[in-house]
């Protein structure tokens, strides 16, 4: 540190102090900050972000269609390969949404960084939105990509295009909210490990991503209609084809009910500043 | 008093299901000073700290900062306060410049970066500005912390050890640094383990124990409360009777005795030559900070047995 010091280092003084309309300003100011630092964060390691899970989409693509193209017609009249594809577009979406959130919570507590999320004036609802919308964000460019890979393979057509938007949207969110709830519950990797391969993991296979629920016996139906994740995955291929096992209407009232209390949970959380604050 | 207090605590309460960490905690720090807080380890000082910048709430008591309270009105205490943790922690994502837009950006500051600028310049960071977290010494981390809790410009700042696991070389520019930002006009309030650099730097000390401030006073009134002087003897033979009450220290035929003025050094020659006890060595010394604090907590420790 120098000796010789340049201009002086004054606080800002009373005289400085930010007028009310300038607080609200500033208010929004810091929520964009943490939103930028959010997607800036996957961004910078996007090859293991957004390049990794786009290849494991386009793989099972390729393994999955290549092993049942000739032998499995989930839906009337389309071939496995392009019923597979918005299966696997939304499970990439959702799988990654989910990790954007927790991995980024949980890294920040481990290496003890959250500490400049938490020394700020952000409020709890900034700190939702800005770790939910870029968990959104990278859930929907990898199902992007996703989409993009495996449209050589197989290109399903559009049918209905606004649900196709709707149910993105939607499961983008409900599973950055759920990463953010597992992110904070977590004090270790290996449980939010266990939260991935013992929830989300499952919940994903089994939700219809690879076969349509009518081909399953009746226990197993009615067991695959009490996973949240069948609605967001099968209103998401009703989007596509026009064709579902359950009406998307009902797809989206479970998704929307989802993302609500799993909204309100996360912000009952961050408002008490559960393990965060202690 | 006038004037707002730049921190104040009332009353003070953290409990831990198993452990009390604060126990009624009352303090008030005044614009300008240079506070230093002292203790042992889990003696409280993290907490209160914590519980001042919104990162641990209190589970009693009230706590504001520049008259904000860090709870209800936590946005307005928390743009007044600049804390540099005690962890060396970074996010291994970003470059310095980065790391200090983004701070200052969640400050509501977006377009800052002449005030980062100064900020670099004054911490020597400018060779580093560009280069990413993780490939700075510990020293550089260090002083990121610093420059993160600046950008804001707070009015106190808050500083938890920040020397621990420091060099001689960067500890004693990291004192230049914080001692100009103090005379520059922030608060400051430290918390260290050494003795020795809380007596120099810092105008007014609390000391801490098990939750409890058990002594509070401006340094020099502490280290008086010790007596200003501390005789040293060694001697041949028992030590006088009378002298017994002023003893500090005593191993083997050594004897460090209390002495309230230095025109009583005599009176304690007098009790040796009159006891016929030989004084073979002397040394006259002033008590310092290190003495207070061992004394203060041994005292505590025995009203508390």
């Amino acid at each position: 540190m120098r000796r010789v010091e340049p201009n002086a280092l004054r606080p800002a003084s009373a005289a400085d102090g930010l007028p009310a309309d300038a607080e609200q300003a500033a208010l929004w100011a810091g929520f964009r900050t943490l939103l930028y630092k959010e997607v800036l964060r996957f961004w910078k390691v996007s090859f293991q972000t957004i390049a990794a899970p786009v290849l494991t989409g386009a793989l099972y693509l390729l393994v999955f269609g290549h092993v049942l193209d000739r032998h499995v017609e989930a839906f009337q009249g389309v071939r496995y390969s392009a019923f597979l594809v918005p299966g696997l577009v939304m499970m990439s979406l959702l799988q990654n949404a989910f990790a954007n959130s927790s991995s980024s919570l949980i890294q920040s507590k481990i290496m003890g960084n959250l500490v400049f999320v938490l020394l700020p004036p952000l409020s709890h609802l900034e700190f939702f939105a800005a770790y939910a919308l870029s968990s959104m964000l990278r859930g929907v460019v990898v199902g992007l990509g996703v989409l993009a890979v495996t449209s050589f393979v197989a290109l399903p057509p559009v049918g209905a295009p606004a649900w196709i938007v709707v149910f993105a949207l939607l499961g983008a969110a409900l599973l950055g909210v759920l990463g953010i709830i597992a992110g904070i519950l977590s004090d270790k990797f290996d449980q939010l490990a266990a939260f991935q391969n013992f929830i989300i993991m499952p919940a994903t296979f089994l939700s219809g991503v690879f076969y349509s629920v009518h081909s399953l016996a009746p226990f197993w139906q009615a067991l695959s209609r009490l996973n949240p994740f069948f609605y967001m995955i099968d209103g998401f291929r009703y989007g596509f084809f026009a064709q579902s096992d359950v009406d998307p209407w009902q797809s989206l009232a479970v998704v929307t009910v989802a993302l609500l209390a799993a909204s309100a949970i996360a912000i009952g959380m961050l408002a008490r500043g559960y393990k965060l604050r202690g | 008093m006038g004037t707002v207090p730049a921190i104040e605590a009332i009353q003070v309460v953290k409990r831990y299901p198993r452990v009390t960490a604060l126990d009624g905690v009352t303090l008030r720090i005044e614009p300008g000073e240079f506070f230093g807080l002292l203790g042992p380890n889990g003696a409280g000082k993290t907490t209160l700290i914590s519980i001042v910048a919104g990162l641990a709430r209190a589970t009693s008591g009230r706590v504001t900062v520049m008259g904000h309270d860090v709870v209800s009105d936590y946005r307005r205490a928390r743009r007044c306060l600049g804390v540099v943790p005690q962890e060396l922690v970074f996010d291994p994502f970003f470059t310095v410049r980065e790391t200090l837009r983004i701070q200052s950006g969640y400050f509501g500051l977006r377009r800052n970066d002449d005030w980062i600028d100064e900020v670099i310049a004054n911490l020597d960071l400018g060779p580093k500005a560009d280069a990413n977290m993780r490939s700075l010494s510990g020293g550089m981390k260090r002083r990121v912390l610093v420059a993160q809790a600046l950008v804001h410009r707070p009015p106190v700042m808050v500083l938890d050890e920040p020397t621990a696991g420091v060099d001689v070389e960067l500890r004693q520019g990291l004192w230049h640094f914080v001692r100009r930002l103090n005379k520059d006009g922030h608060t400051i309030v430290l918390t260290t383990h050494y003795l020795e650099e809380a007596q120099q730097m810092c105008g007014r000390i609390a000391m801490l124990r098990a939750g409890r401030i058990v002594a509070m006073a401006p340094t020099r009134e502490l280290l008086a409360r010790l007596s200003g002087i501390q005789l040293a003897l060694k001697v041949r033979g028992a030590l006088p009777a009378q002298l017994v009450p002023q003893l500090v220290e005593h191993s083997g035929d050594r004897y460090v005795l209390k002495v309230p003025q230095p025109a009583d050094v005599e009176s304690v020659l007098a009790a040796c030559r009159t006891a016929g006890c030989q004084i073979e060595d002397l040394e006259v010394g002033h008590a310092d900070l290190e003495d207070v604090f061992l004394q203060v907590m041994s005292d505590e420790a025995r009203k508390a047995a």
